[in-house]
C-alpha cells in the first residue's frame, strides 16, 4: 500500500518530496539502549560516589554515582538479567526466565538504595534530621504517615499561593472595571508564560493577554533577543529575579517560555519544542519556511488562524504539569492482556485498505494501535493528537465526526495526513456535556493518508464498533476508563508511599496511581508535578550517571530511580526514612513488572 | 425520539454544506440545529465535522449528512471535497461583520461555478441577537436600553437580500444563539431540493450504505423553488 508515500501530500508549494527518516522503530531503540547497558546500572554493594545536590528551593538531595571501577562479581548477575530482559523487549523481564518470585524480588533489591555503602551516607541522607533527641525521633517515626505537601498546603503560601488563579482569564475588553493598568498587572501576576513571535518581532502567540496589551512587552522580549542575535553565542536563556526565561529559536521563530514555577532550562525547552510541533502540524515545514522566505514580515497569525486553543492547552497541560510530557511516554488504559489482544484483533479485522496508524483512545489513555510493520508512532505525534481531542474542546464539543487535515511532524514534518475521529458511545445528553463523563471519552482515531478516504474510514469506524460490542469489547473498555487509574494502596498495600510515576523505558510508556485525593486539586497537583520535574531534571542533568537520587526536604522525601529498563519517581511524607522508601518503591517496581502487559502496550496491532 | 408514523414515509439524504468566514456561527448553527444546544465561547471548528440530522417533512422524512467546514484559509484548497457532491450549501455570515458578507459572495461565486449545478445555497446573516431587530425585544422595539445595548449591526437586511434575489439564493437572518429562524433555513432547503435529486432510499438503516454516493448525474431542472411553510420536526 505504498507506505513510502504515506502523508507524501505535499502543501501547495511542492518542493522536493524526499520521504523524511521515520521515527525509530521500538527494536531501533532497544538496540540502540543496549550498549548502554554496562555494570553501571548496578551500582549497589560497590562503593558509590556519594554528591550533594542543592535544589534551587534550597532543599538538599544526595546522589550515588557508580565508581568507574565496579565491576564487582555481585554485579555480574544482575547486569546480565537486564541484558535478557531487553532483548525479550520489557521491563518485567528481570527474570522472566524464572518462576520463582522471591528470587526475582532479591535481583530487584539489588539495585536498591537500601544497601548502605558506608555509615556516614546516613547522616548525608537526612541532613540534620540526624542530629534531633531521640524524643524526636520517635516522634518522627510515628508519624511517618504525614502526607507530602502537608505544611505547604496548611499554610497555603509559597511559590504556587497565586497557582490557583493561573488560568484565569485576563479580561479582554479595556471595559469598565477594568483598565489597562489593572490587566497588564493582572498579566504580569501569571507564573507562566509563553510566548511566539517571528524573527523579524511580530507578535504571534501569547498564553495570557492580548497580543495588544503585551505588545511592548513582547518588543521588549524581542529586543533582548535580537540583541544577541550577530553573536557568537545565541541568548538561551536568562534569569530575573525568580523568573527564568528560556529562548527556543526554530527557524524563523523565537518561542519563549517564562517560568516562576521551577521548571529547569531543559524541561522548558521541550516545552517550547511541543508548541513548535503544533505549530508545524498545522502548516508543514515547508509552508512556514516559505511563507517568511517570501516576506520575512509576515503575519503568521492568519495562517495559523484556529491552532491558538490547541497552543493554549498544550501550554496548560505543562503548567499544570504534565507526567506524559515530563517523562516523554504514554500511558494506557490498564486491560487484561487477553482482552486487549481481542479489542486489536476486533480492530485489525475491520482495518481499511488506506489506513496508516488506528487507535483507540479512552480518556486521553491508549487502549489499542494498529500500525504497519514499518511504523511506529513517536510520542509527541501523539501527543499533538491527544492534546487536540481531550485537551480542547474544538473536537470534543463538535458531536459528530470529525475529518481533520494535520501533518504529524516527527513522522513527516513536510506533509499532511488526514485524521478521521469518532467519539464512540456518545451518551445523547440533551443537558450538553456530562461532566462525571469527562476523561471517559472513547475514541476512535484513524489516520490515512488519503485525503478522500473518510467515508471508508467512517464505515471502517461501523465495522470496529460492531464487532467490540459484539464481543462485549465496548463495555470492558468503558468500565476500564471509568474505574480510572488505581489508588496506591492497592498498588503498593500498606506502602507510605504517596505517588509514583513508572516509565518503561522499552514501550516509552508510563504508569501512575490516582491523583486522589491528596494530589487532586490544582495545586497539590502542581506541587507533586514540581516535585517529580526537579527529580528528573537531577538524574537527566547531562553528565550526570546518577542512578538512584534520594531526596528530602521540609515537606517530602521522594526518590528517583533510573535503569536501562525503567524511570521510577516516587514521594511520601517528610518523615519517611530510607527504608520505607526503598520498601515501597520494591513493591511498585514489581508490581509493574508484574502487571507489565496490563499496563502496557507491547507492540499493538502490527499489519 | 418521536417514532414516525405507521405507514414508512419516503426517506432521502441530502447533503449539505457549510461555508463562510472563521467564526461567524457556522458550528453554532449546527450544534443548534442537531442538537438544540448553544456555546458561548465555542472552540474553533479543527477541519471539518461531519454530522447527521433528520428533517421530517409532511411527505418525507430528509436526512441532513452535513459538512462542517473549519473556514480556515490554508485549507481553503480542501473546500471543493466537502461541496463536490453537496445538494446544498448554507453559506454564512456574520451580521456584525461587514467583511464576513464578502467573504461569503465570494463562496457563492465558487459555488455556482464549481458544485453540482442544481445545488440549493441558502445565504444565512447570523447573530442576529446581536442587533435591535432580534425577535427577542420583540415589545420593546424602541425600548428604553435601545441606546445602551446598542445596535451592532453593519449588514443591512436589505443589502443581502437583495444580493440573494439576485443571485437566486435562500435568505435568512438567524441567531444560533436564541435559535431563531434556524429550524426554517433547514426546512427550506429541504423543500427547497429538486425531486428529481432526491434518491430514495426508503426505510431506515440503509441510508449508511451508499457510501460515496453522487457519481450518477444529477438531473437539473428546477431552480431553488419557494419554501414552504412547513415545520421541521427536529
Ligand atoms: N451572539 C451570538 N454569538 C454567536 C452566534 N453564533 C455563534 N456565536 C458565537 O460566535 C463564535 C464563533 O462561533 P462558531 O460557531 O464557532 O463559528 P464558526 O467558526 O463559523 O463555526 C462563538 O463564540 C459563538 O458562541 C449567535 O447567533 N449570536
Ligand atoms: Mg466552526
Amino acid at each position: 500500500m505504498g507506505n513510502e508515500d504515506a502523508g507524501s501530500s505535499e502543501p501547495s508549494d511542492g518542493g522536493e518530496e524526499r520521504p523524511p527518516p521515520l521515527p525509530p522503530r521500538p527494536s531501533q531503540t532497544r538496540a540502540n539502549g543496549r550498549p548502554q547497558l554496562q555494570s553501571k546500572a548496578t551500582t549497589a554493594l560497590s562503593s558509590m560516589n556519594i554528591q550533594t545536590q542543592s535544589f534551587p528551593d534550597g532543599s538538599r538531595g544526595s546522589f550515588s554515582t557508580p565508581a568507574e571501577t565496579t565491576t564487582a562479581a555481585s554485579e555480574g548477575q544482575s547486569s546480565t538479567e537486564a541484558e535478557q530482559s531487553l532483548s525479550s523487549m520489557g521491563l518485567s523481564a528481570a527474570g522472566n526466565a524464572r518462576p520463582n518470585d522471591v528470587d526475582e524480588a532479591m535481583s530487584v533489591m539489588s539495585y536498591a538504595p537500601t544497601t548502605r555503602p558506608t555509615g556516614d551516607l546516613e547522616s548525608l541522607l537526612v541532613g540534620d534530621m540526624g542530629r534531633k533527641s531521640p524524643a524526636w525521633m520517635l516522634l518522627r517515626s510515628q508519624s511517618s504517615t504525614v502526607q507530602p505537601f502537608e505544611k505547604a498546603r496548611a499554610e497555603s503560601s509559597g511559590a504556587f499561593a497565586d497557582f490557583e488563579h493561573e488560568f484565569e482569564d485576563i479580561p479582554d475588553e479595556p471595559g469598565k472595571p477594568w483598565n489597562d493598568e489593572d490587566r497588564l498587572q493582572l498579566w504580569k501576576s501569571k507564573l507562566k508564560h509563553y510566548m511566539i513571535l517571528s524573527s523579524a518581532g511580530k507578535p504571534i502567540y501569547s498564553r495570557h493577554g492580548d497580543l495588544g496589551l503585551i505588545n511592548s512587552s513582547m518588543g521588549v522580549v524581542q529586543t533582548i533577543i535580537s540583541f544577541y542575535e550577530g553573536a557568537k553565542n545565541r541568548l538561551l536563556g536568562f534569569t530575573a529575579g525568580d523568573t527564568r526565561f528560556v529562548i527556543a529559536t526554530e527557524g524563523p521563530l523565537y518561542l519563549v517560555a517564562i517560568s516562576s514555577l521551577g521548571e529547569s532550562d531543559s524541561q522548558l525547552r521541550a516545552q517550547l519544542d511541543a508548541l513548535y510541533m503544533q505549530i508545524l502540524s498545522t502548516l508543514t515545514l515547508p509552508t512556514l519556511t516559505s511563507i517568511f522566505a517570501n516576506r520575512p514580515s509576515s503575519d503568521l497569525r492568519r495562517p495559523l488562524q484556529g491552532t491558538e486553543s490547541l497552543l493554549s492547552s498544550l501550554a496548560d497541560s505543562f503548567t499544570k504539569g504534565s507526567p506524559s510530557a515530563l517523562l516523554g511516554a504514554l500511558e494506557c488504559l490498564k486491560l487484561r492482556k487477553s482482552q486487549r489482544h481481542s479489542i486489536n484483533n476486533a480492530f485489525l479485522k475491520a482495518r481499511a485498505e488506506n489506513i496508516l496508524y488506528g487507535l483507540i483512545v479512552a480518556g486521553g489513555k491508549l487502549v489499542s494501535v494498529i500500525r504497519p510493520r514499518r511504523h511506529s508512532l513517536h510520542p509527541s505525534d501523539l501527543q499533538l493528537i491527544f492534546n487536540m481531542l481531550f485537551e480542547s474542546g474544538g473536537i470534543k464539543s463538535g458531536g459528530g465526526e470529525n475529518w481533520i487535515p494535520l501533518c504529524l511532524p516527527a513522522f513527516n514534518n513536510r506533509g499532511y495526513l488526514y485524521m478521521y475521529v469518532s467519539f464512540l458511545d456518545r451518551q445523547p445528553t440533551e443537558t450538553g456535556s456530562d461532566p462525571t463523563a469527562a476523561g471517559e471519552e472513547i475514541a476512535l482515531i484513524l489516520v490515512s493518508p488519503d485525503k478522500e478516504s473518510f467515508f471508508a474510514l467512517q464505515q471502517m469506524r461501523d465495522d470496529v464498533v460492531t464487532e467490540l460490542k459484539k464481543k462485549g469489547l465496548l463495555n470492558i473498555i468503558r468500565t476500564a476508563a471509568h474505574k480510572g487509574r488505581s489508588p496506591i494502596n492497592e498498588i503498593a498495600p500498606g506502602t507510605y508511599i504517596s505517588h509514583f510515576l513508572f516509565k518503561s523505558k522499552a514501550n516509552v510508556q508510563f504508569c501512575m496511581p490516582s491523583l486522589q485525593p491528596a494530589f487532586a486539586s490544582l495545586v497539590s497537583r502542581r506541587r507533586l508535578m514540581s516535585l517529580y520535574a526537579n527529580l528528573h531534571a537531577t538524574v537527566h542533568a547531562r553528565h550526570s550517571h546518577l542512578k538512584i537520587l534520594h531526596c528530602v526536604n521540609e515537606d517530602t522525601t521522594s526518590l528517583a530511580w533510573v535503569t536501562p529498563i525503567f524511570e521510577f519517581y516516587c514521594v511520601a511524607g517528610p518523615n519517611a526514612s530510607r527504608a520505607v522508601m526503598t520498601q515501597g518503591a520494591n513493591k511498585v517496581i514489581q508490581w509493574a513488572k508484574r502487571e507489565e502487559e496490563r499496563l502496557f502496550i507491547l507492540g499493538g496491532g502490527v499489519f | 425520539m418521536a417514532d414516525s408514523a405507521n405507514a414508512p414515509k419516503p426517506s432521502s439524504s441530502v447533503k449539505l454544506v457549510l461555508l463562510g468566514e472563521a467564526a461567524v456561527g457556522k458550528s453554532s448553527l449546527v450544534l443548534r440545529f442537531v442538537n438544540n444546544d448553544f456555546q458561548e465561547n465555542k472552540e474553533p471548528t479543527i477541519g471539518a465535522a461531519f454530522l447527521t440530522q433528520k428533517c421530517n417533512l409532511p411527505s418525507r422524512t430528509i436526512k441532513f449528512e452535513i459538512w462542517d467546514t473549519a473556514g480556515q484559509e490554508r485549507f481553503a484548497s480542501l473546500a471543493p471535497m466537502y461541496y463536490r457532491n453537496a445538494q446544498a450549501a448554507l453559506v454564512v455570515y456574520d451580521l456584525t461583520k461587514p467583511t464576513s458578507l464578502i467573504k461569503a459572495k465570494h463562496w457563492v461565486a465558487e459555488l455556482q461555478r464549481q458544485a453540482s449545478p442544481g445545488i440549493v445555497i441558502a445565504l444565512v446573516g447570523n447573530k442576529l441577537d446581536l442587533t435591535n431587530d432580534s425577535e427577542s425585544g420583540q415589545g420593546d422595539a424602541e425600548g428604553a436600553e435601545g441606546e445602551e445595548s446598542g445596535d451592532a449591526r453593519k449588514v443591512s437586511t436589505d443589502e443581502a437580500k437583495s444580493y440573494a434575489e439576485e443571485e437566486n439564493l435562500l435568505f435568512f437572518e438567524t441567531s444560533a444563539k436564541t435559535g431563531h429562524n434556524v429550524s426554517e433555513v433547514f426546512t427550506a432547503i429541504a423543500n427547497a431540493i429538486p425531486e428529481t435529486s432526491l434518491k430514495s432510499t426508503r426505510g431506515p438503516g440503509v441510508s449508511n450504505a451508499v457510501g460515496r454516493g453522487g457519481d450518477e448525474q444529477r438531473v437539473n431542472l428546477n431552480g431553488p423553488r419557494e419554501a414552504a411553510k412547513e415545520g421541521c420536526a427536529c
